[in-house]
């Protein structure tokens, strides 16, 4: 009898209060996510918030914070122990994202487009070899890799791929230009979208794992960009790019479909970025509040201010529900694509809400680089563009929604 | 082969504004983030090295307290301590708990453990008794090197370096033996993924005090608890002009006054002066003193 309870007990708590379906998660998190999110968070103040401001400054890649994070092992969240990586779940991943982007949001976009852009679809679509080959050097922090969907001719429509792959006897050949590719300039790898047959518009379009450095593959400048300074975005050039057969990731015509799905996780991450970013404005904010005194008592006791905090951590506590919500169905196997569109949209808005408001709290102060609120809403902004901007955002919620009530 | 035992301690968090209960009888801990004492970290970190370094075998992390210290042990577990043990003691008698008690939970299990070392934080950051390490040996009737800012276990014997008033002593103690951790010890390990999951699959054993045989009656009764002073603003004063005046003088210079120059840099948080309390690992710690000219070799006890 008593064995029977501690069996079920410990099921209980490896499976997290009765089971990954059990949404009293999202009140209390199970005891690994708790001391997970305790690591980042330890991590994320002592290695990565003193630095963050010079990395941003300098645009420099945290290598060395990278390679420790690989040892933490949040560069694989998902990746099963025998490939090198952790085995855990993505409400873990989730959680080590926020905390990790509330020290730093460049860290925290480089350790999210490993783990969900670059290593999922190898994880979901990948073979044995190619998960050896391709995953395992990517789970310790020393490589990073990259995924290249946009071109400058095309962002949010990524049906209309004008990069080309043909097959030459037993080789792919790839030209075209890719842009807008995060972590490219520090990358080892990428995985590259390219069009195998325009007959069949977005189904002809294919996934390769390229490596780089590799010939016939050069990196366009380093954009100068407006926030996350310290992760590198260039564009990837393709030119008369040979590849070995095995370089193919899944099936010809199976690229729209991979570069889709992937999508739906990483907006996962992202959205779990944005609140890392959100939160640290509304820590920042909250602190200056109890702090900054004006018309003879700290600005937190009027109510202009405190109507502001509320409505930032209103926003901020609706979008980490969703964002776990979506994580946790994702988990349990669930169809999870319209929470995760909807937890990234939350997340994004409210990180540019949040993150605008607390500059507002923070007034003068808060336009200087002395305080860190002029960051959070430089890195803010880019939350709602990339991943899928805001608009394709509400498109697939809406299609999803409009099916579930389809007469 | 060597075991060593490690007390962990679950304490308030060091980040968290502490708030005395409107009684007045201690101050409040429901729903408050609590984590492990800091010089318990280090203990836990120096004796997992020691592990690492192959001088021990076996790191046994203990925590006393109600079930919620089992996270304790738990994070222990996590930085490479092997197996826990659970010292169950809830309500008044956990309230009451203190260095005498714990001390003798301590020696009791570390005879029964045949440990060759007890490593212990110096103090904790909620009591900051700093007694529990100095009364488990003399329970045990073991050396002890207590403020320890590096160990080296050279075959029967340790190498303590304290950090003491005067500077750096070094001790030379026989095993076994009672080692307390300062600051400056280490550095510890952060909690990785891998080792998260791994310590699930670690046992925590539960007992009781009074299967150790120990008494946990107190000696000692809390009468009432206060919050500091409150921080006074500084006051203008006459006279001292300002060539003269110098920061030593106590608030009486020309220009002093509430909440002069706004707000402090993003991220300190305001404390009540004078401040002599609890110990976060902080930058702003004193450099370490600088070794003395006469390094001792005592063979203590």
């Amino acid at each position: 009898m008593a064995a029977l309870f501690n069996v079920r007990k410990a099921l209980g708590v490896v499976m997290g209060r009765g089971g990954v379906r059990c949404f009293s998660q999202l009140a209390e998190l199970p005891e690994i996510h708790q001391m997970l999110r305790q690591t980042c968070r330890d991590f994320a103040d002592r290695e990565l918030a003193p630095i963050a401001a010079k990395l941003d400054r300098e645009h420099t890649f945290p290598a060395k914070q990278v390679r420790e994070l690989g040892a933490l092992g949040v560069m694989a969240v998902e990746v099963p122990e025998h490939l090198g990586g952790v085995g855990l779940d993505y409400l873990a991943y989730s959680l080590a994202v926020e905390e990790l982007s509330r020290g730093c949001a460049s860290t925290g976009v480089i350790v999210s487009v490993n783990n969900s852009l670059y290593l999922g679809p190898l994880l979901k679509f990948g073979s044995e070899e190619q998960k050896e080959e391709w995953v395992t050097p990517f789970t310790t922090g020393e490589k990073v890799g990259c995924f290249a969907l946009s071109e400058p001719g095309n962002g949010s429509d990524a049906g209309a791929a004008s990069t080309v792959a043909r097959q030459e006897g037993e080789e792919w050949v790839l030209n075209g230009t890719k842009a807008w590719v995060t972590n490219s300039w520090d990358a080892s790898a990428a995985i590259v979208f390219a069009t195998t047959d325009k007959s069949q518009k977005h189904k002809g379009i294919s996934a390769f794992l390229v490596p780089l450095p590799h010939p016939g593959v050069s990196l366009g400048k380093k954009e100068d960009k407006l926030g996350i300074r310290a992760s590198s975005t260039a564009n990837i050039i393709l030119d008369d790019c040979h590849l070995p057969l095995g370089n193919l990731l899944g099936q010809p015509g199976m690229g729209f479909k991979i570069a889709m799905q992937t999508l739906d996780s990483g907006r996962i991450g992202i959205a779990s970025q944005a609140l890392g970013i959100a939160q640290a404005a509304l820590d920042c904010a909250a602190d200056y509040a109890h702090k900054r005194t004006a018309f003879g008592a700290p600005i937190g006791k009027m109510q202009a201010i405190q109507f502001k905090l509320a409505d930032m951590a209103v926003a901020i506590e609706s979008a980490r529900l969703l964002t776990w919500k979506s994580a946790l169905l994702r988990d349990a196997k669930k169809p999870f694509s319209k929470e995760a569109a909807m937890a990234k949209l939350a997340a994004s808005e409210a990180a540019t809400f949040v993150s605008h408001q607390a500059m507002q709290v923070l007034g003068g102060m808060g336009y200087v680089t002395d305080m860190p609120a002029e960051r959070h809403y430089r890195d803010a902004r880019i939350t709602e563009i990339y991943e899928g901007t805001s608009e394709i955002q509400r498109l697939v919620i809406a299609n999803l929604l409009l099916k579930e009530y389809q007469p | 082969m060597a075991r060593v035992l490690v007390g962990v301690k679950r304490v308030i968090d060091y980040a968290v504004k502490i708030r005395v209960k409107p009684d007045h009888s201690g101050v409040v801990t429901d729903g408050v983030k609590h984590s492990m004492n800091p010089f318990c970290e280090i203990a836990v970190e120096e004796a997992v090295r020691l592990k690492e370094k192959k001088v021990i075998k076996e790191v046994v992390a203990v925590s006393c307290g109600p079930q919620q210290v089992q996270e304790t042990i738990r994070t222990a577990l996590a930085m490479g301590a092997d197996r826990g043990i659970h010292v169950e003691v809830s309500g008044k008698d956990y309230e009451a708990l203190g260095p005498l008690q714990v001390s003798k939970i301590l020696a009791a299990l570390a005879k029964k453990e045949e440990a060759k070392m007890v490593i212990l934080g110096k103090q904790a950051i909620d009591d900051d008794c700093n007694q529990t390490g100095q009364m488990t040996a003399a329970l045990l009737d073991w050396p002890q090197g207590t403020f320890a800012s590096e160990v080296a276990v050279e075959g029967d014997t340790v190498k303590v370096v304290r950090e003491i008033d005067g500077g750096l002593e070094t001790i030379k103690i026989n095993l076994p033996a009672v080692v307390t951790a300062d600051l400056r010890l280490n550095t510890p390990r952060y909690a990785t993924l891998p080792n998260i999951m791994k310590a699930k699959k670690k046992k925590i054993a539960k007992v009781k005090p009074a299967d150790l045989g120990v008494d946990l009656t107190s000696r000692v009764e809390v009468l009432r608890v206060d919050e500091p002073p409150q921080r006074q603003a500084g006051g203008s004063g006459t006279g001292v002009e300002s060539e003269e005046c110098t920061d030593t003088q106590e608030g009486l210079c020309l220009g002093d006054g509430p909440n002069q120059g706004g707000p402090v840099s993003h991220g300190d948080w305001d404390k009540p002066e004078p401040e002599p309390g609890p110990e976060p690992l902080c930058v702003c710690d004193p450099a370490p003193p600088v070794s003395t000219e006469s390094e001792q070799w005592d063979t203590v006890l």
